[in-house]
């Protein structure tokens, strides 16, 4: 245990280094500007905080609506207990993609406009006000959570009546906003490359997001059961997880039926960096997947279950960066790699991210322990993984 | 009905002499070294290419891609043809410049408080009546300033009137739906950097005909949900109340 608690300590200083670098990086960004801090300009103004702060920022926390509307509108209560870390890392997502936007926008301190001037033909203009509102919609579902602790019994009463509304709400931004991000690059029809560039870009924008938001709900539940040596709830994520196999293969079948439409097929096969790079996406973040999560066996394998999951992150996150680097690069006529203070930030928003769910999870009432039937399931297999935790920290 | 202005630009005239970005130095109040790339401080700029210079500048496209994609308006089409920025609105979110199909806005990179620059079509001269301050100084007549019908027909006939002297092309006639600048080229316009692969309707249609379905989804999609909620809640009710009939069916028989 000696050994586990000392492997802690290092995660924290890692974290603490973290976050200094980005401290670094918030000086010279707002002390001199943009162009000191990143490697953008006028062929390539869109970087990694776009590409990676913003669009996989959102499309990580794509979970929040996905588990509050299987709970609460389709009624399939046995994910409650997973509900509450979920909306907490979509609410501190959101939060942190705010963040992230406020040092990529020239002017930060005019990003109210977007309330009082109105563009409604701009899809950044949409984006605004659904992450406007979405924001606000989690800071409603995750505030009991809050109030709880503090006994605050009215006030939780009155959510609870809103709660309904507020949820179909949310699940409705999140559809505009998450495929909007696709509707984005509808606009560069001849910028980006073929691979990618789709009329049905906010439909895969869309179901890749269902399906990043699932995998990232099992990634998470296995990193908070480790930081915090509880119940893995292994029967409902393997539920989960066959909700992303099936976003997947629809995403797929799309995604093929696409490319032939658009008769790009040929693209596939090419030799260049795009095709090596798409390939690579799909395989990480497709095909693998699938091949792991359609067997039954191996989706209600643990370890399986872990990495196919991550892997469908990794692969999201390569397709949002080809989308917003690779595949807009040759068009540019530029190359564009991101300068060691935008990865500063970067690290740092992610750092503080772990950090701040770490605390929240730590002092308020997040994992809560309700009796369901399936409860004791899970409660078998956390003492399967604590006995793991146990001989991998003795191992340390 | 105000006529939109433009200007034609014919290649075949252009002697390279700089006056245009000259004149427009002068007009914008920009530092007068010379540029060779559009930047904040060159709103038009000369290319070389072999014999061939080529002007850049906006385009003032007839339907702005950057008025459309701002999130905040800060873009308009002036009914007298120039596309002007507008900085009191502008968040620096740089959707313009990813969106222009030609490349055109630039950025204070280094600055705090970065604008975006790009030509304006001397706005303020135009409302005075005048023509661009390039126009007026250009000394061979390369760049003609007029209303765009006339420009459009006049190229047309330099065209006819001597055959091989041009490419059978006006450049920014149809490109993404047309513009306010016209090119008249003598060689192919992808041998001048031109880009030829652009659509000939205009791009911020690309955006709409998602966006204009946002209410019917926000409609549609929210019944549905609500549908959903009700049926599946509804279910979980009606099963609590036969519970509840058995359990006081029960009672009532053992009280018998
Ligand atoms: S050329 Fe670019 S900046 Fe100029 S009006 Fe067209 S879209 Fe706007
Ligand atoms: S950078 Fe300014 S002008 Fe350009 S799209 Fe963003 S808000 Fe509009």
């Amino acid at each position: 245990m000696k050994n586990y608690l000392k492997h802690w300590t290092f995660w924290k200083a890692v974290a603490a280094l973290l976050l200094a670098i980005g401290a670094v990086a918030t000086v010279v960004r707002f002390g001199l500007g943009l162009g000191a801090a990143t490697n953008l300009n006028d062929q390539f103004p869109w970087g990694i905080w776009i590409g990676f702060d913003v669009l996989c920022g959102v499309g990580l926390a794509a979970g929040g609506f996905t588990i509050a509307s299987i709970v609460y509108i389709f009624n399939i209560k046995r994910f409650e207990p997973i509900i509450r870390p979920t909306i907490l890392t979509a609410f501190l997502g959101y939060l942190l993609v705010i963040v992230a936007l406020m040092f990529d926008l020239g002017r930060p301190w005019a990003i109210w406009h977007a309330i009082i001037m109105w563009n409604p033909h701009s899809v950044m203009f949409e984006v605004a006000w659904c992450v406007m509102l979405y924001t606000t919609v989690l800071s409603l579902e995750f505030a009991p959570v809050i109030l709880e602790k503090y006994n605050m019994t009215k006030t939780i009463k009155v959510l609870k009546r809103i709660s309904i509304p507020v949820i179909i709400l949310g699940v409705l931004l999140s559809t505009l906003h998450q495929s909007s991000l696709g509707t984005l690059y509808l606009i560069v029809p001849e910028k980006l490359y073929g691979l990618w560039y789709s009329p049905y870009l906010p439909v895969f924008f869309y179901f890749s997001a269902i399906a990043v938001g699932c995998a990232m709900v099992i990634f998470e539940s296995f990193l908070s059961s480790r930081a915090f040596k509880r119940g893995l709830e292994l029967p409902l994520l393997s539920q989960i997880g066959k909700v992303c196999v099936m976003m997947l293969s629809i995403y797929a079948a799309m995604k093929i039926v696409d490319l032939k439409d658009r008769n790009a097929l040929n693209l596939l096969f090419i030799p260049r960096t795009e095709t090596y790079l798409f390939w690579a996406e799909v395989t990480i973040g497709i095909i693998i997947p699938i091949a792991v999560l359609v067997q039954r066996r191996l989706r209600e394998n643990r370890r399986w279950l872990f990495v196919s999951a991550a892997m469908v992150v990794i692969g999201f996150i390569m397709n949002r960066m080809n989308i917003t680097v690779t595949g807009m690069e040759a068009a540019s006529g530029t190359t564009y790699i991101p300068s060691f203070l935008e990865f500063g930030t970067t690290i740092g928003i992610v750092t503080f991210g772990f950090v701040a769910f770490y605390y929240i999870a730590k002092y308020f009432p997040v994992f809560t322990e309700e009796h369901h039937d399936e409860m004791h399931e899970a409660v078998t297999a956390s003492q399967a993984w604590s006995k793991d935790i146990k001989k991998v920290s003795h191992a340390l | 009905m105000l006529k939109r202005k433009a200007l034609l630009i014919d290649l075949t005239l252009c002697i390279g002499c700089g006056a245009c970005q000259a004149a427009c130095k002068e007009t914008n109040n920009l530092p007068t070294e010379e540029e060779d790339k559009l930047s904040p401080t060159a709103y038009t700029a000369l290319e070389e290419h072999g014999e061939i210079y080529v002007r850049r500048m906006c385009q003032h496209c007839e339907d702005p891609t950057c008025a459309s994609v701002c999130p905040v308006g800060a873009f308009t089409k002036t009914a007298e043809g120039p596309v002007v920025y507008d900085v009191d609105k502008c968040i620096g979110c740089r959707y313009c410049m990813q969106a222009c199909p030609f490349q055109v806005p630039r950025y204070d990179w280094s600055s705090r408080a970065p604008q975006i620059h790009k030509c304006n079509l001397c706005y303020a001269r135009l409302k005075e009546g005048e023509q661009t301050a390039c126009a007026e100084a250009c000394p061979t007549g390369a760049t003609k300033f007029g209303d765009r019908e006339e420009l459009l027909a006049e190229a047309w006939e330099r065209i006819k009137a001597e055959p091989g002297k041009y490419v059978e092309r006006v450049y920014g006639q149809h490109e993404v739906g047309g513009t306010s600048i016209l090119y008249l080229s003598p060689v192919p316009f992808e041998q001048l950097g031109f880009k030829t692969n652009l659509q000939e309707t205009a791009l911020p249609q690309l955006t709409w005909n998602v966006l204009s379905k946002i209410p019917n989804i926000v409609t549609v999609g929210g019944v549905m949900l609500f549908g959903i909620w009700w049926i599946t809640n509804r279910r979980d009710e009606v099963k609590q109340a036969e519970l509840h009939e058995k359990i006081q069916q029960h009672n009532n028989g053992k009280l018998n």
